[in-house]
């Protein structure tokens, strides 16, 4: 895009300093997560062998499930990116829970990579914190007032309603210089 | 100067840049005195129209105090006048110009080769809203370039206020514009999506056009009885069916002119299944707008009505029932706003008081609350309809 301005355009107005934006804490928490999701979920799809190994779970179907939770979690994350991020959060509430269930079954004594389990199921459940924090953060900021401003006065018409119709247009020379 | 400036998607700063200069004999400088933002605003804000650049300023609804002209204003303009500018630049001298289509204005967008690739043919320049339209700095500002200031002016009297003025330079004659491209007559049923700013104002317009009854369609309480305030009759999309509630207004055959003041981000809900198919498709960018209001309209429509189409869209649509409308022999039109085809009417209009737009206005900050004020607009909070912001 960038090439697409002209040289004589040169002139228009430059920043020189920026200053506060519309962007708050809770924006920039969800578009992480937003990012965070799609890192996560491009990993479980991409090696989920790699995963279930790791944690110790390579029963059959493991695979497949870790490869479906990484659609989920890229799903996820593409909602928490778009003006939709309230949905893409409590979206990823959801699969936080989903997470967690799974883990739990690596919970088994006779895990060898029950250390990893753990140390998983406790990432899971700050990164649960942190989308809860942020999805509640969001869903305060956008929830309709109990109390509505009253605008019920406000017609418009001074003198109230004259159906005048139309006038028809023409150019006029004012309208040309 | 200080500006509220786009970053990005849901980013707009409110940062220090450099002032304007006069580029060209028809340019003109401003000292803003109010501008507004735009539900339109809202899908750049949103980044659903495409070609907006970091340090883009923002704003097409503005006003102000001339402080400076170019040498080519021929008496046209003068320092210390008081205008609206309109968001269409035209240059009064093209084809277009001549037949009142100003905002397809054939000079004025100074990316031409950029629109022409993309829309085919160029249209007219707009103040802060896109490259594809000339990528000019907006007037959510405390100064303004106005480039053809001699034809892009609407001079207004000191005896008006900014808030009943302001919205001469866009929402009021693209409501009217709505209205008017609707061909109203007296046996009219007038059916309206969407109350919000451009809304309330093809509202009032419909009226005072003549229309028998005008149908307000929203789901914000307060938006409806500010419609209702006007003397709409009103449909909350969430509460009822707006087909059943049209048809029965109209004795079941629909209403004779309908018009879109909602545009690209109609409302996404379950009750409306085809509004997240839109959702879905547009995050999978296989879709750039979300068209449920065309839908509908289209399908209620009285055989051989007139639809128009003031809301903004950016691209590309879905699953429009294009048979249905040729069927019913439906006639279609839209466009931006031909500003100045209309201002000298309404300011007339607003002069003798038979309307005064600053009804809509609910609330007032400072430019520098600019960036939180998008918030509050988008978010709908505080029953925000309408923001003004003083530089």
């Amino acid at each position: 895009m960038r090439n697409l301005i002209p040289k004589h355009l040169e002139g228009d107005p430059k920043i020189l300093k920026k200053g506060h934006g519309s962007l708050s804490a809770v924006d920039r928490t969800a578009k992480a997560l937003g990012w965070f999701s799609i890192g996560l979920g491009l990993a479980e799809m991409l090696a989920p062998r790699a995963v279930t190994r790791t944690l110790g779970m390579e029963s059959a179907g493991m695979n497949a499930t870790v490869r479906a939770f990484g659609a989920r979690e890229i799903a996820a994350g593409v909602l928490t990116l778009s003006t939709e991020k309230k949905v893409g959060l409590w979206s990823r509430v959801l699969g936080d829970g989903l997470d967690v269930a799974v883990l739990a079954t690596g919970l088994d004594r006779f895990n060898p990579q029950r250390r990893n389990v753990k140390v998983a199921l406790a990432t899971v459940l700050g990164i649960t914190a942190l989308d809860l924090a942020t999805a509640s953060a969001l869903s305060a900021r956008s929830a309709r007032p109990r109390q509505l401003r009253d605008y019920s006065k406000r017609s418009g018409f001074p003198h109230g309603v004259t159906k005048t119709g139309a006038r028809q247009f023409r150019p006029t020379a004012q309208h040309m210089h | 100067m200080k500006a509220l400036v786009w970053h990005g998607k849901e980013d707009i700063r409110y940062d220090t840049v450099s002032d304007p200069e006069i580029q060209n004999p028809r340019d003109a400088i401003i000292k803003v005195t109010s501008c507004a933002i735009c539900g339109s605003d809202l899908h750049l804000f949103h980044n659903f129209i495409p070609a907006m650049l970091p340090g883009d300023i923002m704003g097409h609804e503005m006003m102000g105090e001339v402080v400076e002209v170019g040498s080519g204003m021929d008496g046209r303009l003068k320092k210390g006048d008081r205008i609206v500018v309109p968001f269409t630049i035209t240059c009064g001298e093209c084809e277009q110009c001549k037949r009142g289509n100003y905002s397809v204005c054939e000079r004025t967008n100074r990316k031409k080769d950029f629109a022409d690739k993309v829309f085919g043919h160029t249209t007219a320049g707009l103040f802060g809203y896109t490259h594809l339209t000339g990528g000019y700095p907006g007037g959510q500002a405390e100064y303004l370039r106005v480039p053809f200031a001699d034809t892009t002016h609407v001079k207004v009297p000191e005896n008006l206020s900014d808030e009943q003025v302001l919205f001469l330079g866009d929402i009021f004659p693209t409501g009217w514009q709505a209205a008017e491209q609707c061909d109203i007559q007296e046996t009219d049923t007038v059916a309206i999506w969407g109350c919000g700013p451009v809304g309330q104002m093809a509202i009032r317009s419909a009226i005072l056009l003549g229309a028998k009854q005008v149908v307000a369609i929203d789901c914000l309480p307060e938006r409806l009885s500010m419609a209702e305030a006007a003397g709409a009759i009103t449909i909350n999309f969430q509460d009822d069916s707006v087909i059943d509630r049209l048809d029965e207004l109209t004795d079941g055959k629909g209403p004779e002119k309908c018009i879109d003041a909602t545009g690209t981000e109609s409302h996404v809900s379950f009750a409306q299944p085809d509004t997240i198919y839109d959702r879905a498709k547009q995050l999978m960018a296989l879709e750039s707008d979300r068209p449920h209001v065309l839908r509908e309209m289209i399908y209620v429509c009285r055989p051989a009505g007139i639809i128009s189409i003031p809301g903004v869209y950016g691209g590309l649509i879905d699953k429009v029932p294009i048979g249905v409308a040729m069927n019913k022999g439906l006639t279609l039109r839209m466009g931006q706003t031909h500003v100045r085809r209309w201002t000298d009417d309404l300011l007339k209009r607003i002069n003798d008081g038979e309307i005064d737009p600053s009804f809509v206005i609910t609330h007032t900050a400072k430019l520098s609350d600019g960036p939180e004020m998008y918030n509050v607009f988008r978010d709908k909070r505080d029953s925000c309809i309408k923001v003004v912001l003083k530089p």
